[in-house]
């Protein structure tokens, strides 16, 4: 395989000028993987700063519910309250080794944005994130949360005025300063090397999962289930179990319906395309264009994914499903009151989905929930959505 | 000799005008693209509308959406180039393009659209020399010039790979950041193109910020063969838009201003 691709995915589709970052990217990450000190800082900086590692936690009442032996991994404990840290420490710390003095990151929901001010406060790198105007007022709370870590939210207001146009905003900053700069990627998207780094810093979750699930049930579970958007916490747990016979089930967004225009379930029911720097699955239409998204879960509203997913799809390796906006709303009213943890929308999609997965399971099958993040920034929403109502 | 060939034997430096197809309108592209070779474009630069411009400024990414907003098509940007090659039989004209347009006709296809719409260039702005590959053999075969790109931070090496598969002429990025206009020109244009021009024999043309009658005279006393001026003019039809006379007047004035700052030098 070239390197950069996964299958025929991936690649680095950018203008020019960006090409001397991505090179310098490339060669700075495979320093710090052989440099025992960045392995240290970073091991520290996951361990005694971020809470690593994860519970993996037996849900008693959920498996007697479902019939099946479930466990949730608990990003939803990490600082911050979801997976992101775990890449923004990461890719800040080898900010620092490069040498780059600003950090600057796009976000959707606003979690990434959040981790990301979390490490450049945590490592002195002043940080900027680029979120469409429309995010800011969907989002108010984690604009205000950033703004308190320290970081100056830039509102944009072009295209739709949402996540993509936000990674297009931060991809021009990047371009323009790229002396100075680390562009701070939130999932397994865009250029290689970008897919590739945010793998890895996500790995830990799945890692930590693997192991533990054997120390507990001395075997692998049946099936591994996460959401996707761009697919970094479903890469991050599905990476370290794709050699073993464990079912991997990537769930995404799938809006008013997958027969409607308005989901974001690129793999289930995009075509092949290159967006923002990378070939992968992509909602376009006919010329090329790419189309309006939409999902209840912020984080999930975006039209391509991580070209890895596309490998894996087309392998058969990982199976997509879609869950509605309906579907992951029950879920997310489910979790809270059947085990007291409040998910993320987005994580709510994946625990939609383990509700039908677990039809299949027989009571000893080991059903393993990726919780990528906790939903006290969706209690708002929902309310609202609820007419205030629980 | 290709028509792009020709132009540069013939005219040193020159002026290449951009504009987004189907801004700000579908039929009244055409009417932009006239005004403009009237008004003495050398080389017209047609961009394809694309959902997410990159590359671009705030500016001309406004005219993307304008564009797509009026519905326009790849389709449409072929048919102004038509329109175009029809209007001025020996004017060269290249097609500015993100790749996903391309890819998604498939590359075969695209060129050959390109080409029976009389089109001389295309230039693809997010496929590097990498990438490049999966397009080079379309290029070659319906006899389109594929514009490379090098910018500042574009290393020797890196210029020799591009340089090695370019034709037509080479767009020298003047500054590190997306298209639109600067108060400022860019102080190391002098050294690029000095170091482009000893890979190579063909016309360098120097884009991005190029805004004003003096920024055009500095890039060609910078030795460059070529100046291309897009955001100064793109903003002229956002300004204008409820005023199709004006905007006309506006272009042409801007345009005659511009090339003002030309001096004819000997091709050396
Ligand atoms: C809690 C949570 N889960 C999942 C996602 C989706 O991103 P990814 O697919 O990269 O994990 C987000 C994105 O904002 C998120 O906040």
């Amino acid at each position: 395989m070239k390197a950069g691709r996964y299958g025929i995915y991936g690649g680095q589709y950018v203008p020019e000028t960006l090409m001397s970052a991505l090179i310098e990217l490339e060669e700075t990450y495979a320093r710090v993987l052989a440099d025992p000190e960045f392995s240290r800082r970073l091991s520290w900086y996951l361990h005694e700063y971020a809470g690593r590692e994860t519970a993996l936690t037996f849900c008693e009442n959920l498996s007697r519910d479902l019939g099946c032996r479930v466990y949730l991994k608990r990003e939803d404990l990490l600082h911050g309250g979801a997976h992101k840290l775990n890449n923004t420490l990461g890719q800040a710390l080898m900010a620092k080794f490069m040498g780059k003095r600003r950090l600057i990151a796009e976000t959707g929901a606003g979690q990434h944005g959040v981790a990301t001010a979390i490490a450049g406060a945590a490592l002195g790198l002043p940080v900027e994130v680029y979120m469409g105007e429309v995010d800011t007022r969907r989002q108010a709370l984690n604009v205000f949360r950033m703004e308190l870590l320290g970081a100056r939210v830039v509102p944009v207001a072009s295209g739709t005025r949402t996540l993509k146009d936000a990674i297009n905003a931060a991809m021009r900053d990047w371009v323009a300063n790229l002396r100075d700069t680390h562009y701070l990627l939130g999932s397994c998207v865009g250029p290689h090397p970008f897919p590739r780094i945010v793998r890895d810093f996500q790995s830990v979750i799945g890692e930590e999962a693997r192991r533990q699930v054997l120390e507990r049930e001395g075997r692998l579970p049946d099936t591994v289930v996460a959401c996707v958007g761009g697919g970094s916490n479903a890469i991050g747990i599905f990476y370290p179990f794709v050699n073993d016979d464990v079912a991997l089930v990537g769930v995404e967004a799938g809006g008013e319906g997958l027969d409607t225009d308005r989901h974001g379930a690129s793999l289930s029911r995009g075509s092949v395309g290159v967006f923002q720097g990378a070939l992968s699955y992509l909602l376009q239409d006919a010329d090329g264009q790419a189309l309006e998204t939409h999902s209840v879960a912020a984080g999930l509203d975006h039209p391509s994914v991580g070209p890895e997913h596309a490998m894996l799809k087309d392998s058969g390796r990982v199976r997509y499903e879609a869950v509605t906006d309906a579907e992951a709303l029950a879920a997310f009213r489910y979790l809270s009151r059947t085990e007291g943890i409040i998910p993320a929308l987005e994580s709510a999609h994946a625990v939609a989905y383990a509700l039908r997965a677990a039809e299949d399971l027989d009571k000893d099958g080991i059903l393993v929930v990726n919780l990528s993040g906790r939903g006290d920034k969706d209690v708002a929403d929902v309310a609202n959505l609820h007419g205030g109502a629980a | 000799m290709s028509r792009i060939a020709g132009l540069f034997a013939r005219k040193n430096p020159v002026f290449i005008g951009f504009t987004v197809a189907g801004d700000p309108g579908i039929g009244a592209s055409s009417g932009v693209a006239k005004t403009m070779i009237d008004a003495g474009v050398d080389l017209l630069e047609v961009a394809v509308p694309y959902s997410d411009p990159v590359a671009d400024g705030p500016v001309i990414e406004r005219a993307h959406v304008r564009a797509l907003r009026a519905g326009t098509t790849p389709d449409d940007a072929f048919a102004l180039v038509r329109e175009v090659r029809g209007y001025a039989p020996a004017l060269p004209v290249v097609l500015f393009t993100y790749y996903n347009i391309v890819h998604r006709r498939g590359p075969e296809r695209f060129f050959s659209e390109a080409a029976a719409a009389g089109a001389d260039g295309v230039l693809i702005v997010d496929l590097p020399v990498e990438e490049s590959g999966e397009v080079a053999p379309y290029a070659a075969r319906h006899g389109i010039d594929r514009i490379a790109l090098i910018a500042p931070t574009t290393s020797p090496e890196r210029q020799h790979a591009i340089l090695s598969g370019a034709s037509g002429f080479v767009y020298l990025i003047s500054l590190e950041g997306v298209t639109g206009e600067r108060d400022r020109l860019s102080s190391g244009i002098a050294g690029l193109v000095g170091a482009v021009r000893e890979k190579t024999d063909l016309p360098l043309a120097v884009g991005f910020g190029v805004s004003r009658p003096e920024h055009v005279a500095a890039v060609a006393a910078a030795g460059a063969n070529g100046v291309i001026v897009g955001s100064a003019l793109v903003r002229l039809i956002e300004e204008h838009s409820s005023d199709e006379t004006g905007m006309h007047e506006a272009l042409a004035t801007a345009i005659i201003a511009l090339r003002g700052g030309l001096v004819p030098q000997s091709r050396t």
